[in-house]
């Protein structure tokens, strides 16, 4: 096994990663390592924008963009991380612009801004043009200026390295362990490499791959949070799921809200504008947990485009009023899904669309400056020393319940940049951790037997797996709640987890074995397929994108508190932690 | 429908040369290339390697020959890459890797000299001065100069179609020319002085014959043939301006 000693080692290349890896290489030796090429991110797919109060357009401030934070994540968001997040982002999108991003541009030369979901002025009196965008492939250009920079400032990386192990220390009585730093799968040589940190910090990005239907990359498969959870960390938040409203039916594949914000609509079989009746201010423009609930209430009522109420059913939407010339300016990317994908030109026919799962608002718990928390048994909170999460794969928590368009890209500049920052100044203090000789045993064994194919009896194939466990995550774990389907879920996955155990793998090759990446992709989102579906059963409550149709209520005094799930071995574990409210009470949350 | 899948194959461990091999499978006229590959990794053959990820032309993993011509798989659709099979047969695709990089295991090729050459050409800003507080200004006849270029997702397609590659493999390629070009005409930037080498030398911009074939390839249809011409035509303004 090769072994890399570094200062900060950085596990996934898209906006968090790159961000941190641009702030901590200033000072510290640092390395980023990542399961693809940087530029193939999925960061990179983020198409409509990126919130920042600048007030280009029209009057705005940084106090309604965290407001609108808040109330867009039904009052679960930490109000401080809100506030940091809406105050940061203004100088973080003129950092970008300094970096060369190719914003669009205004008549007179500065950045222009479009509408997007739950972004208003004065605390919810209408829209406001928060988002700045260059035209729609915003994260597309943030993902390209940020790899751009790092060869500007020759930072070192390790593409096509998978990560397998993060190494903790043993917690000493009730202190909190240490972070040693990671095993990681060479994919071009199946060689394991160890990465001796004083820090590390994992931007795996998000799991959509959980269901069947969802925008997000075959990558994004959770590996930084499934490694955690197995080492202890509990996971937070992980029953807040966002579906997207409009996905391109069936495939999944992302329209994005600037379509709305540009003035497309929607409509259901009967043609009415039936946003209206759910959101009589912002109308499309409500928060996605909203818009995603109003089309399967649609479906479900008959008013789909087919009107059979099934799953399969589709509302349109429509996207002629935005009109061909600024469709092909300001929208030139779906214009080109629409024609490859649907063969329609949408500037004269609908787009089919139903909700698409998303993005996941839970993830590694962290403070401010993205330093992972560790709770024992739901005892006192600390730190684990060395360890820091951003992005996706991290909940500080900016998104609540449910996270407002454009605050994802937001999140990952802000919040990649602080842990950046913290971590150059904690590997600055002391030496590197000691390494115990048989720290990569574990993972060692455990990939022995994965490629040891002598000793199985699979009666499934990982094929079969992958494809129940989306199947299921679809059925019970999605926009509508059951506490019965939720029971069903947990059981299934639990014998899905089972019968991972008994998978045979034929590929015995060493280089790009993408049988063995997708084996131990599949045990993560296995793993947090079950801690998904298992906090969704636990909470007895409404809130944001967690409805629940036997507890159709938000019920503050019972569940005004972040979740915490602990995975032991086959069991789990709940508990919590309280929700910073120092700003604006929670009040009922209408549009 | 059934279509049947013609794949290049090698598996450096095992094949001492590239080989064909062949699987039908069952996928809909609708369908991407890309799921028809996946098709076969998860239900025929699971050691057929490909790299794909975003799956709808965003991420650049998965550009590869489909029928001959370098494209991406998961923008290619099934209807699309069987339009020219003959009818009173089971239509035919045929996949291979990129042409001008090594190939590493099937479909996997070598991309680090393709992302040495775009290294070469200082693909980050050179700003032309100090940031202000607030935003640079750039007009949108400024940044129209520029949207083509911000386009590519370094794929690779273009360097595999180009024809000039085959004749002089030094050449350094379409794609670190449009990565060049986004900022020589950003008019944020300095320019093409930060980067005459390596644009301005035997082989940087001058061997492109004008074959258009990475303009035809371009999965972003950015007009690549474009972009080399307008440098080519700054180069030499650079040029006769140094000798006045």
């Amino acid at each position: 096994m090769q072994e890399h000693i570094v200062d900060a080692l950085i596990v996934g290349a898209g906006g968090a990663g790159l961000y941190a890896a641009l702030e901590c290489g200033r000072l510290a030796r640092t390395a980023v390592l990542s399961k693809l090429h940087p530029l193939r991110s999925h960061t990179g797919a983020a198409q409509g924008g990126i919130g920042a109060a600048l007030g280009n357009v029209e009057e705005d401030e940084t106090l309604w963009h965290a407001f609108d934070t808040v109330k867009g994540g039904d009052y679960l968001v930490d109000q401080r991380a809100a506030q940091i997040l809406a105050e940061d982002a203004v100088q973080a999108v003129y950092d970008l612009e300094h970096q060369g991003l190719p914003f669009s541009r205004l008549p007179d030369g500065r950045i222009d801004q479009r509408r997007f979901g739950g972004h208003t002025r004065d605390l919810g009196r209408a829209p406001v043009r928060r988002a700045c965008y260059a035209a729609d492939r915003t994260g597309h250009m943030i993902l390209q200026t940020l790899y751009q920079q790092c060869i500007k400032h020759d930072v070192a990386f390790y593409d096509e390295f998978q990560v397998v192990d993060v190494l903790l220390s043993e917690p000493q009585g009730g202190d909190a362990p240490r972070c040693l730093g990671v095993v990681a799968l060479e994919l071009a040589t199946g060689d394991l490499h160890a990465f001796r940190a004083k820090a590390v910090l994992l931007a795996t990005g998000g799991w959509g791959r959980i269901y069947r239907i969802t925008s997000n990359a075959y990558a994004n498969t959770g590996d930084g949070p499934a490694l955690l959870a197995r080492r202890g960390v509990p996971l937070q938040d992980m029953e807040f799921v966002q579906f997207h409203p409009t996905g391109i039916r069936e495939i999944g594949i992302l329209i994005t809200e600037a379509v709305r914000g540009e003035g497309g609509v929607l409509h259901n079989g009967e043609g009415e504008r039936f946003m209206e009746r759910y959101a009589p201010t912002l109308m499309d423009l409500a928060p996605r947990d909203m818009v995603s609930r109003a089309i399967v209430n649609e479906i479900r009522q008959g008013r789909g485009i087919l009107g059979d109420r099934s799953p399969a059913d589709f509302v349109q939407l429509d996207a002629t009023p935005v009109g061909a010339e600024a469709l092909k300016r300001k929208l030139p990317e779906i214009v080109s899904l629409c024609r490859t994908y649907l063969g329609i030109d949408p500037a004269a026919e609908p787009i089919p669309v139903q909700p698409t799962a998303h993005y996941v608002m839970g993830g590694i718990p962290t403070d401010l400056d993205g330093r992972v928390v560790w709770m024992p048994n739901n005892g006192s909170e600390s730190y684990v020393s060395g360890l820091y999460a951003a992005g996706e794969c991290a909940c500080v928590s900016v998104h609540g319940a449910n996270r407002l368009g454009t605050n994802s890209l937001v999140d990952l500049v802000v919040f990649g940049r602080r842990a950046g920052q913290h971590m150059s100044g904690y590997v600055a203090e002391g030496p590197a951790p000691s390494w115990p000789t048989d720290a990569a045993q574990e993972v060692m064994g455990r990939l022995a037997t994965l490629r040891d194919r002598s000793q199985r009896s699979a009666h499934l194939s990982a094929t079969d797996l992958r494809e129940r466990m989306q199947a299921i995550m679809n059925e019970a774990v999605g926009v509508y709640r059951r506490g019965d389907e939720l029971d069903r879920a947990v059981e299934t996955l639990q014998a899905l987890r089972q019968a991972y155990g008994a998978l045979e793998i034929e590929d015995t090759s060493k280089s790009f074995n993408g049988e063995l990446l997708r084996l131990l992709e599949l045990g993560n989102l296995l793993d947090l397929a079950l801690i998904t579906a298992g906090s969704a059963r636990q909470r007895r409550e409404s809130r944001g994108a967690h409805y629940r149709e036997d507890y159709v209520e938000r019920d503050d005094d019972a569940w005004l508190h972040h979740t915490l799930c602990w995975l032991h071995g086959d069991d789990l574990r709940f508990g919590s932690r309280s929700v910073d409210t120092s700003i604006w009470e929670p009040v009922a949350r209408a549009y | 429908m059934l279509v049947r899948l013609r794949i290049r194959r090698y598996d450096p461990e095992s094949d001492e040369e590239a080989r064909w091999a062949e699987h039908v499978v069952e996928v809909e006229p609708s369908s991407r290339v890309l799921d028809a590959l996946l098709e076969v990794q998860r239900r025929h053959d699971p050691s057929l390697g490909f790299r794909a990820s975003c799956g709808h032309g965003v991420c650049g993993s998965d550009a590869m020959i489909i029928n001959g011509r370098s494209a991406l798989a998961c923008k290619t659709l099934i209807r699309d890459a069987i339009a020219d099979s003959p009818d009173d047969d089971l239509a035919t695709i045929t996949v291979e890797p990129m042409r001008h990089m090594p190939v590493l295991r099937d479909l996997i090729v070598d991309q680090q000299p393709f992302f040495q050459r775009y290294r070469a050409v200082k693909p980050f800003l050179v700003p032309k001065d100090t940031a202000p507080d607030r935003e640079r200004l750039q007009t949108p006849k400024e940044h129209a100069e520029i949207a083509d270029a911000t386009n590519c997702i370094l794929c690779g397609a273009c360097v595999s179609a180009c024809p000039i590659l085959g004749e002089n493999p030094r050449f350094l390629g379409p794609a670190a020319i449009v990565q060049a070009a986004r900022f020589v005409f950003d008019s944020r930037d300095v320019g093409l002085q930060a980067r005459r080498e390596p644009l301005d030398e035997d082989n940087g911009v001058w061997p492109c014959a004008n074959h258009m074939a990475c303009t035809r390839a371009c999965p972003r249809e950015i007009k690549v043939t474009r972009l080399i011409n307008l440098t080519k035509r700054e180069l030499g303004r650079a040029r006769d301006q140094a000798e006045v």
